[in-house]
């Protein structure tokens, strides 16, 4: 068993979901009730990860990250590190190609609050940010749930992207997954299947988590008449 | 304790036109059929929707005023809404969906407020469930008193009756009459059931696309409505057309010719001799005359007819006939169904019924 690689999965999985899901939070909530032009686009571009081919997002990452980057030149200016083969770099690529998994779910969670219940709140008294905190977040909170669950387990699996970005450098940038194709290449087949074994278990109980929350949410919604 | 004092104005997108009043204690009736602009008006007095131009002022507040550039934020009016599917925040009990709206009051007598309220809408043993466990008319009583516990200036009710069955509506109609007599606030009720206004309200407003038409005391309306339109609105069916043919200012009618047919009126010496009014009777002034056996007082305008149409609704029955005198038009009238089958009534019969003069109300 890699520890080492565990442990930078894990890491990089829960910076991932702090970062990330109150952004998705605030994209979410956007994107659901928000009026302005070009909604399809910005929905196309939140998709687009969910499509892209790994290696070909990762390419593009590495071209952006790269020290002939304006933004590789400017990182680099400023922390003295490289963007490209290091942690910081692959949290960046992990936070883009994530997008989808957190804000989809939001946004959904967000579009089915009911129109009435939004016109409530204000007309309980409740101002715009304690309507919010008090009443959209709590009823939208499954499908945030489900953004943080599924970015975790993502960020754990994701192979291609990392393999382009990170590379496989031992505490530094070598997933759990990395390391599970580095050992089945070095016919460590023990080390591969303990590891497997232990993605495969994490991925049944994030789905479990994911559906076990979307059918709580569908009960307090469904009501009865 | 002030009342509530509106006017509405716009071209579009949803055409208003209305301007009404309504005191601390009363209760107003907006009627109109679905698309008038009930519910607009009502988001417009709670501060969700915002007309083009007009005042709104209630509890001595200005709430909106188009001309100062005034346009108060919902959460700050204190106007407390039922909304027509009760609009319970899901996630919050009972007594959490009422001491979340007293955000004015402090934080420790929130408590005892919510279980007064809950007590007053009969619902003390249940303000632990959430609103998935409560029935319909439960949940109504705690959107009741959820608006109230924001200690409204102003309580808005949203066709509050339209989404529970027919005996729980009957017993919350008591409820809310019940409390609305302890209630110093004005009440506006938006409904498009005539019957929920009369039996509620204590002033009725008529809308259409919008606009006001008349507004009065329920059975103003509903007996003397001012025009054909109106009429309709207020669901009275017998609106005919008639001339004026003379005074009568002894025996204290006006004489009315329908297609020939002379009919007595209640006097209205405004109208001159000559004239081509609409003239209207409500239903409770058209009695049936006993077959086979007349009696004194039928010949108060006796209009003959052949049954078209006859159907039993609970202990009513309600029946459509082709007038002899206006054969192109249908007759509306109901009598209680024991009557109706005593007397033989039955599609094809004919039948002779009067209408009492004072009920018959000329328009114009």
């Amino acid at each position: 068993m890699d520890w080492t690689a565990l442990w930078l999965s894990f890491r990089l999985a829960g910076l991932t979901v702090l970062v990330l899901v109150p952004l998705a939070v605030l994209a979410g909530r956007w994107l659901a009730f928000g009026s302005f032009r070009g909604r399809g686009v910005v929905e196309a571009l939140v998709a687009l990860p969910l499509v892209l081919p790994p290696t070909v997002f990762g390419y593009y990452l590495l071209v952006a990250f790269g020290a002939a980057s304006p933004l590789g030149q400017v990182w680099d200016a400023v922390f003295g590190r490289s963007l490209v083969f290091t942690f910081e770099g692959l949290l960046i690529a992990s936070l883009l190609f994530n997008i989808p998994f957190a804000v989809q779910p939001i946004q959904r969670a967000f579009e089915a609050i009911p129109h009435n219940l939004r016109e409530a709140a204000p007309l309980s008294g409740l101002s715009p940010w304690q309507s919010f905190l008090r009443v959209e977040l709590p009823l939208a909170w499954p499908g945030v749930l489900t953004a943080a669950v599924l970015a975790f387990a993502h960020t754990l699996g994701e192979f291609g992207i990392v393999l382009m970005v990170g590379g496989a450098i031992p505490g530094e940038t070598r997933t759990v997954a990395i390391s599970i194709y580095d050992s089945v290449q070095a016919f460590d087949d023990g080390a591969a299947a303990r590891m497997a074994a232990l993605l495969l278990a994490i991925s049944l109980i994030a789905i479990a988590l994911v559906f076990s929350l979307s059918r709580r949410a569908g009960r307090r919604f469904g009501g009865r008449s | 304790m002030t009342g509530l004092e509106v006017r509405i104005a716009q071209d579009g997108p949803i055409p208003l036109d209305a301007a009404f009043s309504c005191g601390p204690g009363e209760t107003l009736a907006l009627v109109g059929p679905s698309g008038s602009g009930k519910s607009t008006i009502l988001r417009s007095i709670a501060g969700t929707y915002q007309p083009a131009s007009g005042r709104i002022v209630a509890g001595g507040d200005i709430w909106f005023d188009a001309a100062a550039g005034v346009a108060v934020k919902p959460h700050l009016r204190r106007a407390g809404l039922v909304f027509q599917d009760y609009a319970l925040f899901p996630h919050m009990t009972a007594v959490g969906n009422l001491t979340v709206s007293m955000g004015h009051v402090p934080k420790a007598r929130r408590r005892e407020m919510a279980a007064r309220l809950l007590d007053m809408v009969h619902l003390t043993d249940l303000e632990n469930r959430y609103p998935d466990e409560l029935s319909g008319g439960q949940q109504q009583r705690v959107a009741v008193a959820r608006a109230l516990a924001r200690e409204p200036d102003v309580l808005l009710l949203d066709e509050p009756f339209s989404a529970v069955d027919r005996a729980t509506r009957q017993r919350l109609y008591r409820e809310i009459s019940e409390l609305r007599q302890s209630l110093e606030i004005p009440v506006v009720l938006v409904t498009h059931d005539m019957d929920e206004a009369v039996m509620l309200a204590d002033r009725m407003a008529v809308l259409h696309r919008g606009a006001v038409l008349q507004t009065g005391a329920p059975e103003e309306l509903t007996n003397r409505p001012a025009t054909p339109q109106i009429a309709r609105l207020v669901g009275l069916g017998n609106v005919f057309e008639g001339r004026i043919e003379g005074h009568d200012a002894a025996a204290g009618h006006t004489v009315l010719s329908w297609r020939g047919q002379m009919l007595e009126v209640a006097l209205r010496r405004d109208l001159v001799v000559g004239t081509v009014v609409d003239w209207v009777v409500p239903e409770g002034f058209v009695v049936l005359h006993r077959r086979g056996r007349p009696s004194l007082g039928e010949r108060e305008n006796p209009v003959r007819g052949v049954i078209t149409s006859l159907l039993f609704q609970g202990q009513t029955a309600q029946v459509v006939m082709t007038p002899e005198v206006d054969p192109e038009r249908q007759f509306r009238f109901s009598l209680p169904a024991h009557s109706a089958r005593r007397n033989g009534l039955a599609q094809g019969e004919e039948v002779t019924v009067s209408l009492i003069a004072g009920g018959v109300h000329v328009m114009g």
